[in-house]
């Protein structure tokens, strides 16, 4: 198990040291320093032996967060504690930086003995830990004999995200979709690789112990349905569902429900939570197509046009648009034109980035530019990076819709026609990419 | 020196303040100044003189400070013992307390304060603790069992703990149960005999009800217990499997790596190709691929585990190339993790994109990148035939780069390719003589050294392009220098003419110039070679070579089994076993995968470890090579593979330098004739252990030479060897002298005197002889014939009068008459020859310009052979007359007989 948690900040001076395990020495803390921090070379692995003793490193801005042992431990378990002790810090004080840090140190160390025990990752739900752990610290002193069995049982419940007695006076809770869409496509515009990575994340201020069922146009889901005879229209149904490759789910997802029945059912966390990850592959709505033309004009020009066409619609518009058009090392100079938005030549990024404030569906733009060499003697061919785009627009690129999110709260009086839902798409750009 | 002291001065100043604000009437005050200490104590400074004041500070009601004080005791106590008592009052009060957090604060915190006196009276409140009322303490208690442990072992199993704690993972509380496992499983670690756990099917239940409602972490410790555990059959293994499929969707990365583990390892023993076994190898392949979207320190864990997974079942994600295509902002750790899997999983179906990729990565920054990505290209083209002609032609692109370190790695990828498929893409070798002035790396000048020795014939200028160098000679490294001797010779078996000069430069700077043995040694070697036969001599070097395989660097199979044991820890991620990076009596114990009992389908013996595991899998490249290819081939860094890397393999190397001397010590032993050694019983059929040996006669006596190599990751002892009845009687005259263990990768050369005084019964053929080798693991049996030669004793020259009487008595029909072809030696060299092997020559005549040798030989059971050779001028064709009386008893060996003369003088 863990034996050891150092944080460091970056000059690789120690500003949190807990010690687990009597195997772990303070010598480990200089070790890590000396070997991986004052490094000269680039940091080649995230796990790092020495002298026996295994270190497992994450950094956040310029801190790092350092766990140690010497034993056989469960490697991911310790990187996904790691992330995890990122999230609380942040829920607790914001930003992990060294300011914030030394400012709560002791607030640090009080969740470390929490969450950590003999090495043993404990619960290390932020909604449970806010029970009991507070920067006041002295709530100890102020329960009723009630509160404090509530807060046990929450810590160690089947519940460990959410406590009990949570109360609104508007139930209301915000879906949205982000998704980030992800191409290679070839010069001919052929598509070599695409694929959306999903996330749905949910806000949700809803009152009580609330048990939320979600749908989605999941294709088995619809299939089945489609099968037994019960939508209403069969036909539209069936032509809008998507292929998942793949899902996770927060803890708070009853998995075995969804392995058996694929119904996603649960009890949410209070505040802002990931519900979801998701990934699909098939009938991607790809939003940009960019159409590229190289000339090598001599051996001293390069004339390049390259055309954009969005592919939704009309009625939505994609915003924050930019195409990077990557430009030879030996670049002297660069005439651009464009239709709309506005383009530049970047000498120290090699690139004409060209931007776009806001574009509608079913349109199409077009840059052309004229690009300069200097004379070399470098055998070596430029090596044409690709293009690379970014964007955002209103829409799920992989085509998800949300079908439903139910709640029910038997025990409190309201239903889930008086709960206010919101649902959001974002699709964003992630590589999005053509050969040219 | 004035500063420090000034420093120091300060520093005392501080903690005398210090002691003053801890005595502080004013609780702010106090807490404030506890605060300050563990400030001081974060960043290393010795607060221990403070002790007191902060125990002092204990009895308060304020939680915070009191964990704060908690907090300096665990640093401090064993530092402090006697002071520490101080606060063993304080911690049973608080066990007592009623608010549940106390106790456990209490309880928890007790079991960190490592001092003897703490820990007795820790037994009484940790026994209240484990039954405690609030599953809060409970679940705190549990782990205080193993801290306990940790400190005193002895006293957990007398007070009973151990029971306690087993007790747990019935507990109503799915966290309790979690933490009961955890530490449960960890004590059990130094434990590995006892069945502390006591995975019974009502437990194993239990954990799985736990498993749907315990934390993320829970399911971790859960899972990873579970993986231990072997199901008594098929039935009992397909349930648990499907209770926890379900986990491969949760967000934790940990949680799904350890449903992996427990999937992968009980898919041992469900009966293949079933409906159920195939859905679940389909239900691996996404999450696996998910995985790839986390975070980087994951992904990196994640591809360290699949590349395990890939190589013991590449049937799950040889669909997913495309997910280990390297992103642009992937850091260098998981690209190069991604570009190994890459490589795996290529094959004729995608080679086309995958071979687009790698032309990009090889235009990359990071030069370590880079190099293995022009090596990847060199093992597409190896591994995928079809693909070679385009892998060779990006690689001349990229050599066209002129970019020193992808030249220089494209040459050693292309020596490969030449070897893979000779003949063929010779017609580059103009342009990579052109970038010899730029190779600067032992690997690079060894491959185009080898690459003009191997081609040497058409190469015009080979001679020129070797001697330059030659100049240098002893400041290349041994690499160099071996395959720069061995090319020089081949140049001179293929150009005789022009270049003995430089063959005698380059044999004198390695026998006579050179401090290195094996340099040495193998000079010599060439040299008696070239100088007695140089016939032999072109066999020997030019000789073919063995082809190489299209799979490297994958892990043997008893690791590669052990690893997939331990999916997702540090093992995994190391590639190693735990013991070899964890101390002490944790990970001593090694697991294995589960064995299918009672299988229908296979007779093989079980430890074989997954049936048909041997059939599936892709043959791990002996990177020993077997000692007859070396031999031949005779270059120390045999361009198959060079095992990259971890410790674990470089056992292997060491072994192929001990392969090669030993052999080139049994050359010199046996002036007589060389057997060549040979692989009698392959690693593989002998669970890691390999012998090979040859049979020898010295100085009368008859010898079974042989090196019992340790290729298994476990140690080997009690040997032991016997020999089945034989036609010879064959015996060892002693037992097998082996007193120390075997250690792994280690092999040991053994002389095993024989006699022929043991039971006899005719075999066929004549000179088959069956052994039978124990060890600790188990007995195996080979069977190698024993050539005929040994037997041949010294005393076997025949009066010249008596040979003449025998001759005659032997009546015709037991006489053979047989020729050798294509020998070129002298009737002296012959007579020379045989007479090494103890067949002599009784008389000696020239009729009519042939040379009539009369031979005699005896074998160990007295039974004679006499032969006439005829040796024509012009006519390299020997014709041979045998004869012998005891025909009958001799039967097919006149074959053999035969054999032996065609050997010696033609070998």
């Amino acid at each position: 198990m863990i034996g050891g948690l150092f944080i460091y900040n970056h000059k690789g001076e120690v500003l949190i040291s807990r010690v687990y395990r009597d195997d772990i020495g303070r010598n480990a803390v200089d070790a890590f320093r000396v070997n991986v921090i004052h490094a000269r070379q680039q940091v080649r692995s995230p796990v790092t032996n020495i002298a026996r003793t295994s270190f497992f490193h994450v950094k956040r801005s310029n801190i790092w967060l350092a766990a140690v042992t010497k034993q056989n431990v469960n490697a991911a378990m310790v990187f996904e504690f790691l992330y995890k002790m990122c999230d609380v810090m942040t829920a607790y004080f914001g930003k992990i930086s060294e300011e914030n840090i030394k400012n709560n140190f002791v607030l640090i160390y009080e969740l470390l003995d929490e969450i950590l025990d003999f090495g043993y990752p404990q619960n290390s739900e932020t909604g449970a830990l806010k029970t009991f752990i507070t920067q006041q610290g002295i709530k100890g002193q102020h329960q009723t004999k009630e509160e404090q069995s509530q807060i046990t049982s929450q810590v160690t419940g089947q519940i460990g995200w959410r406590r009990e007695g949570i109360k609104y006076r508007r139930n209301e809770l915000f879906l949205d979709v982000l998704e980030s869409v992800n191409l290679l496509m070839s010069p001919q515009g052929q598509v070599l690789s695409a694929h959306v990575s999903g996330r749905v994340v949910m806000k949700s201020y809803l009152s009580g112990m609330p048990e939320c069922k979600f749908g989605m146009n999941d294709k088995i889901v619809i299939d089945k349905q489609g099968k037994g005879g019960t939508t209403d229209e069969p036909g539209k149904s069936g032509k809008q569902s998507i292929a998942i490759d793949d899902c996770t789910f927060h803890q708070c997802v009853r998995l075995s429900k969804f392995d058996s029945e694929r119904s996603i059912s649960f009890i949410p966390p209070d505040g802002e939570y990931e519900l979801m990850r998701y990934r699909t592959t098939k009938d991607i709505i790809l939003p940009f197509r960019v159409i590229p033309l190289v000339r090598e004009v001599g051996r001293t020009k390069l004339e390049v046009k390259v055309v954009i066409k969005s592919n939704f619609k009309p009625s939505l518009l994609a915003q924050k648009i930019e195409v990077r058009i990557p430009t030879p090392l030996n670049t002297s100079g660069v005439q651009v034109i464009c239709m709309k938005g506005k383009a530049k030549y970047k000498a120290s990024e090699n690139a004409i980035v060209w931007k776009i404030k806001r574009m509608a569906g079913m349109k199409e733009s077009q840059i052309s530019a004229e690009i300069e060499l200097l004379p070399t003697n470098d055998k070596k061919k430029w090596a044409r990076p690709p293009i690379s785009m970014n964007f955002e627009v209103p829409f799920a690129p992989s085509g998800l819709k949300v079908r439903y999110l139910k709640v029910f709260e038997s025990k409190l009086n309201y239903s889930d026609h008086d709960v206010i839902k919101w649902v959001r798409y974002i699709g964003r750009s992630g590589i999005y990419e053509t050969r040219c | 020196n004035m500063t420090s002291k000034y420093f120091k001065n300060q520093w005392n100043s501080e903690i005398f303040e210090l002691k003053a604000e801890l005595n502080n009437e004013k609780k702010e005050k106090r807490k404030e100044a506890v605060k300050k200490v563990i400030a001081a104590m974060t960043v290393g400074k010795d607060v221990s003189s403070l002790f007191p004041d902060v125990v002092n500070c204990m009895q308060t009601d304020n939680l915070e400070l009191k964990k704060l004080v908690y907090l300096y005791l665990m640093n401090y106590a064993k530092s402090q013992p006697d002071m520490a008592i101080m606060a063993v009052n304080s911690f049973v009060k608080d066990c007592e307390d009623p608010n549940p957090l106390i106790r456990a604060l209490a309880v928890r915190t007790m079991g960190c304060i490592r001092v003897d006196k703490i820990t007795e009276y820790l037994c009484e409140p940790l026994r209240k603790c484990l039954k405690d009322e609030d599953p809060y303490v409970r679940k705190t208690a549990a782990v205080c069992v193993a801290k306990l442990h940790d400190i005193n072992a002895q006293m957990v199993e007398d007070q009973g703990f151990l029971d306690s704690l087993r007790d747990l993972i019935a507990d109503s509380n799915p966290m309790v149960v979690a933490n009961a496992v955890a530490a449960l499983s960890e004590i059990s670690e130094s434990h590995p005999n006892s069945n502390l756990l006591d995975l019974n099917p009502q437990n194993i239940n239990k954990l799985l009800t736990a498993l749907n409602e315990c934390t993320e972490w829970g399911q971790i410790f859960i899972l990873d217990c579970l993986s231990n555990y072997n199901p008594k059959d098929e039935r009992e293994a397909q349930s648990i499997c499907e209770r926890v499929t379900p986990r491969l969707s949760h967000a934790n990365s940990a949680v799904v790596l350890s449903a992996v583990k427990v999937l992968m390892k009980f898919l041992e023993l469900l009966p293949k190709d079933t409906d159920y076994y195939n859905t679940l190898l389909k239900k691996l392949s996404p999450p696996l691929v998910t995985l790839l979207s986390g975070e980087p320190e994951v992904q990196y864990v994640a591809l360290r585990n699949i590349n395990l997974i890939v190589q013991k079942r590449p049937e799950i994600l040889k669909q997913e190339i495309k997910v280990f295509f390297v992103k642009y902002n992937d850091p260098i750790y998981v690209k190069l993790e991604k570009l190994d899997i890459m490589i795996r999983l290529a094959s004729h179906a995608n080679i086309a994109q995958v071979l687009a990729e790698l032309k990009e990565y090889a235009t990359e920054v990071d030069v370590d990148f880079v190099r293995k990505a022009v090596r990847a290209i060199g093992r597409c083209a190896i591994k995928v035939e079809q693909s070679a002609e385009r892998c060779v032609s990006t690689l001349l692109d990229l050599i066209q780069t002129k970019v020193n370190y992808v030249v220089q790695e494209a040459i050693v990828v292309i020596r490969d390719i030449f070897r893979k498929y000779p003949n063929k893409y010779e017609s580059i070798i103009a342009t990579l003589c052109e970038n010899l002035d730029s190779l600067d790396e032992p690997d690079a000048r060894a491959a185009m050294i080898w690459i003009v020795g191997e081609y040497a014939e058409r190469i015009d200028n080979a001679d020129e392009l070797l001697e330059s160098f030659l100049e240098g000679f002893h400041d290349e490294s041994t690499q160099v220098q071996l395959t720069l001797l061995t090319a020089i010779v081949k140049l001179f078996l293929k150009k005789p003419s022009e270049t003995q000069e430089l063959v005698q430069q380059v044999l004198s700077l390695a026998t006579q110039d050179s401090d290195n043995p094996d340099l040495r040694d193998r000079g010599y070697i060439y040299w008696r070679l070239l100088s007695t036969d140089p016939v032999t001599a072109k066999e020997v070097v030019l000789s073919e070579k063995p082809l190489i395989s299209e799979e490297t660097d994958l892990i043997e199979p008893t690791l590669l089994d052990e690893l997939i044991c331990h999916i997702g820890s540090l093992a995994s991620v190391y590639h190693k076993p735990p013991n070899a990076f964890v101390e002490g009596s944790h990970g001593i114990h090694r697991k294995h995968l589960p064995i299918q009992h009672g299988s229908i389908d296979t007779g093989e013996s079980p430890v074989s470890a997954g049936p048909a595991a041997s059939i599936d899998q892709p043959q791990v490249i002996p990177s020993q090579g077997d000692l007859l290819g070396d031999l031949l081939n005779l270059d120390l860094g045999p361009p198959v593979n060079v095992p990259q890397g971890s410790s674990m393999q470089i056992g292997a190397v060491d072994l192929l330098g001990g392969g090669l001397d030993s052999l080139v010590r049994r050359m010199y032993r046996e002036h007589s004739f060389l057997w060549f050694v040979k692989v009698w019983l392959p690693a593989v059929k002998a669970k890691g252990l390999e012998i090979s040996g040859t049979f020898s006669r010295r100085q009368g006596h008859m010898y079974m030479d042989m090196s019992f190599i340790n290729k298994a990751l476990q140690h080997m002892t009690d040997f032991a060897i016997q020999f089945n009845k034989n036609s010879f009687g064959v015996i060892p005259t002693t037992p097998l002298a082996m007193h120390t263990p075997l250690m792994p990768s280690q092999s040991i050369d053994i002389s095993l005197p024989l006699n022929t005084i043991g039971p006899v019964m005719k075999m066929d053929p004549l000179n088959n002889l069956q052994v039978a080798v124990k060890n600790n693991i188990d007995v195996f049996y080979f069977s190698t014939l024993i050539p005929l030669s040994v037997f041949f004793v010294e005393d076997g020259k025949m009066e010249r009068q008596v040979f003449l009487a025998t001759w005659k008595d032997i009546p015709n029909e037991n006489e053979l008459q047989y020729q050798i072809k294509e020998c070129h030696l002298n009737a002296d060299t012959v007579s020379g020859k045989l007479q090494n092997n103890n067949i002599y020559t009784i008389a000696k005549r020239n009729v009519e310009g042939q040379d009539m040798l009369y031979q005699s030989l005896k074998l160990t059971n007295g039974i004679w052979i006499l032969a006439e050779l005829r040796i024509q001028p012009g006519n390299p064709n020997y014709t041979v007359n045998a004869r012998s009386k005891e025909i009958d008893r001799l039967q097919n060996a006149f074959d053999i007989v035969q054999n032996i003369f065609k050997d010696i003088l033609h070998p």
